[in-house]
């Protein structure tokens, strides 16, 4: 029985199909890497994970149980495992980033107040926001917002994490500081299916590539095999356009 | 409660009250006209006027648009007689209402003869355009792009309105529905038919509206 | 005219007459205000229930759509007037205020239902989302997310409406309110003169309506800098 698993699902936007027929299994303690061209479908994929998008058709099975995103019990009980960083940050604009990242487990997970506050303040001073506890979201530039948003979904101890180009509105040096975090937490075997253009990173950390074009996964593999030598023409394309860079 | 609901007795009603909807539409449309006229000068006075002008015109909106359009009427129909200018009430509320509209309209049109940009004007200038052609081909457009929604949903308050005319024995939709409730004493009948009458004409209204903005304005609105 | 409203001053500015303007401008003011509050009220109401997505809530959802549509397109007087004889026929006991407070409150929730929804959509999709996959019910992505962004939004038109809606009151004089219209109809009545009596009466709504219009963009100026 597989960890997480994808099965054959479509989603749409309109009447646009976004997805299709996308399948893809996931162990406990993968990282899972979804790489491809822009507007491909890759942070649709995530939002239908945790049921921003339904999936019109297909299943997605957590442990064998699929979800139901119909249900608001079964939806509930899937987003309680499931913390989503997003491509544009989404933190709370009312919020200070304390309370950004503590809102969520002291009001909807219930848990004390103190503890959470003091596990927060550890996980933002990790990726160093230690100073900037009582600023607000727009006081913030695009890479404070972005690690921010990473404490936020930590603090959750979600056991798969969805990341979605969390590295691209950070300088160089910042990129480091994030990979590494992202790193650690491979090393403690999360489970994580990331979005990223950061092929050497990629590579490094990934124990799986998808490949993604026009709403399809095209392939699916072992890093090494997916990045070098790609079997469909489509993928070869893409990588060496990326390589050139 | 011992008042039971027929509505038998109303709707030989129905076409006596449709003729007074098709008056409140004429008075609002009235109204509307002369006020975007008064607007209009309204407006060029406060953007291209001197001190003096500007302040009378301020003057003229903020009196306006501060005090209840019934209160206005009710000043022109029963204090203007004692200096000697005598009107009926039809004049009256007409008159009234147009001036009311004229203060709600100096405001838009003004806010339309500052949204049009300078870079439009001289992009005109470059193409050669002289004043006629640049009035009818970038400003009138421009301006009806930027005022139409407003224009129209004052449109439809005015007509609304209108139901402020039965106060003075108009005999318009409200008025007529007053006149019906007299003879048949079938208020609740009388009135919710009129309500509805109300949203009929001003959903038509709306959708008329909106269709001439859309071809002629290329404005994108929405009816709800 | 002016001579004759000169010789009618000392008698028009009596204290009881004096006491009888203020009670009616308190009136015309209390009607607006305690309207639009219950108004505010159930707007809010309606307003939620238009931006729910649930299949169960759909006929809730229509009949808000409903009420917002017809509401705001029927005009006050008729809205009185429908409501009056409506308390009548129920055989309800009640003083023509609380009939004219009813029938502002009625479409006051219409129209401050619209202004609540814009605001809840002007703040972005995605602080909807964020708080949706954090597990936030309706009501606690409302409280803790949404109102504390989008009251900026909705205060300001809220309150000129209110200001706006203190004008439309005049209406209430004809279903015998004693508010400011109805008092310059009595004092006309009385034999004053009509420039002097409608006058003075205008002047008085222009004491309430202007500063509070003044204070409303001072308020949306405010907020917006904020
Ligand atoms: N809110 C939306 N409304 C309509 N269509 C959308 C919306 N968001 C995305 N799409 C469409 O869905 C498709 C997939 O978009 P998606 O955001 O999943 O791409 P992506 O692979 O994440 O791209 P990128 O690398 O640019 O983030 C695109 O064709 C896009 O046009
Ligand atoms: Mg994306």
């Amino acid at each position: 029985m597989k960890y997480l698993s994808i099965d054959q699902c479509d989603a749409f936007y309109g009447d646009q199909k976004v997805l299709e027929c996308v399948s893809l299994d996931v162990d406990k303690g993968d990282v899972v890497s979804l790489i491809g061209p822009s507007g491909s479908g890759k942070s649709t994929l995530l939002r239908v994970l945790v049921g921003l998008n339904q999936p019109t058709s297909g299943r997605i099975l957590l442990e064998g149980e699929a979800i139901d995103y119909k249900n608001r019990r079964s939806l509930k009980k899937a987003r309680e495992r499931f913390a989503i960083v997003f491509q544009q940050y989404n933190l709370f604009q009312n919020m200070t980033v304390l309370k950004n990242v503590t809102v969520a487990p002291v009001k909807i997970q219930g848990r004390p107040k103190k503890e959470v506050e003091a596990e927060a303040v550890l996980l933002l001073e990790k990726v160093g926001l230690g100073e900037k506890l009582k600023s607000y979201p727009d006081e913030l530039s695009g890479g404070q917002q972005q690690r921010v948003a990473i404490a936020r979904s930590l603090a959750l101890k979600p056991e798969i994490l969805l990341l979605d180009e969390v590295t691209s509105a950070l300088d160089p040096e910042l990129v480091t500081e994030v990979l590494d975090t992202i790193r650690l937490l491979a090393k403690e075997g999360r489970t994580m299916i990331i979005v990223s253009h950061e092929m050497g990173f990629v590579l490094e950390v990934s124990s799986k590539i998808a490949f993604m074009d026009a709403g399809r996964i095209i392939e699916v593999g072992e890093p090494r095999k997916i990045l070098e030598q790609p079997d469909t023409d489509r993928a070869r394309e893409f990588m060496g356009k990326i390589l050139r860079h | 409660m011992n008042y039971t609901i027929h509505f038998s007795q109303v709707v030989e009603y129905i076409p006596y009250l449709i003729g007074g909807a098709w008056i409140s539409l004429q008075v609002a449309f009235l109204a509307f006209c002369g006020g975007m006229v008064i607007g209009l000068f309204g407006a060029m006075a406060k953007t291209f006027g001197g001190r003096m002008t500007r302040m009378v015109v301020d003057a003229y909106v903020s009196f306006i648009t501060n005090t209840p359009q019934l209160v206005q009427i009710y000043f022109l129909y029963f204090a203007l007689p004692e200096v000697g200018i005598l009107m009926n009430s039809y004049q009256a509320v007409l008159l009234g209402m147009t001036l009311n509209a004229g203060g709600y309209l100096t405001e838009i049109q003004r806010a339309g003869f500052l949204s049009v940009r300078q870079s439009e004007l001289e992009a005109a200038e470059t193409l050669g355009m002289n004043l006629m052609q640049k009035v009818r081909y970038v400003i009138l457009p421009h301006i009806m792009k930027v005022l139409f929604p407003s224009l129209s949903n004052l449109y439809i308050l005015m007509t609304l309105g209108t139901s402020m005319a039965a106060i003075f024995g108009l005999e318009e939709l409200t008025g007529r529905a007053l006149n019906i409730n007299a003879e048949t004493f079938r208020s609740i009948e009388v009135f919710s038919l009129t309500a509805l009458l109300y949203i009929v004409v001003t959903v038509v209204a709306s959708l008329l509206l909106l269709a001439v903005g859309r071809v002629f304005f290329r404005v994108k609105g929405k009816v709800f | 005219m002016w001579e004759r409203i000169a010789e009618e001053l000392p008698r028009f500015f009596t204290y009881y007459n004096v006491i009888f303007f203020l009670k009616a401008m308190f009136t015309t003011f209390l009607l607006s205000l305690v309207g639009c509050l219950l108004g505010s009220v159930m707007g809010g109401v309606l307003a939620v229930i238009k931006i729910t997505k649930s299949n169960l809530l759909r006929p809730l959802r229509i009949a808000a759509v409903v009420y917002v549509e017809f509401f705001r397109r029927i005009p006050f007087l008729v809205t009185l007037l429908l409501i009056f004889f409506v308390f009548q026929a129920l055989g309800l006991e009640v003083s023509v205020f609380t009939v004219a407070v009813v029938s502002v409150w009625i479409i006051a929730t219409a129209f401050i239902a619209e202004i609540v929804r814009s605001g809840l959509e002007a703040v972005p999709k995605t602080q909807w989302e964020a708080a949706e996959v954090l597990n936030f019910n309706l009501r606690q992505t409302l409280k803790m997310v949404i109102l504390p962004q989008a009251w900026k939004v909705i205060l300001p038109p809220a309150f000129s409406f209110f200001v706006l809606f203190i004008k439309d009151t005049a209406l209430a004089s004809q279903i015998g309110v004693v508010e400011l219209t109805y008092s310059a109809k009595v004092l006309n009545n009385k034999g004053f003169s009509a420039a002097l009596a409608f006058g003075f009466v205008l002047l008085l709504y222009y004491t309430i309506s202007y500063p509070l219009t003044k204070f409303g963009t001072w308020m949306e100026k405010k907020i917006e800098i904020s």
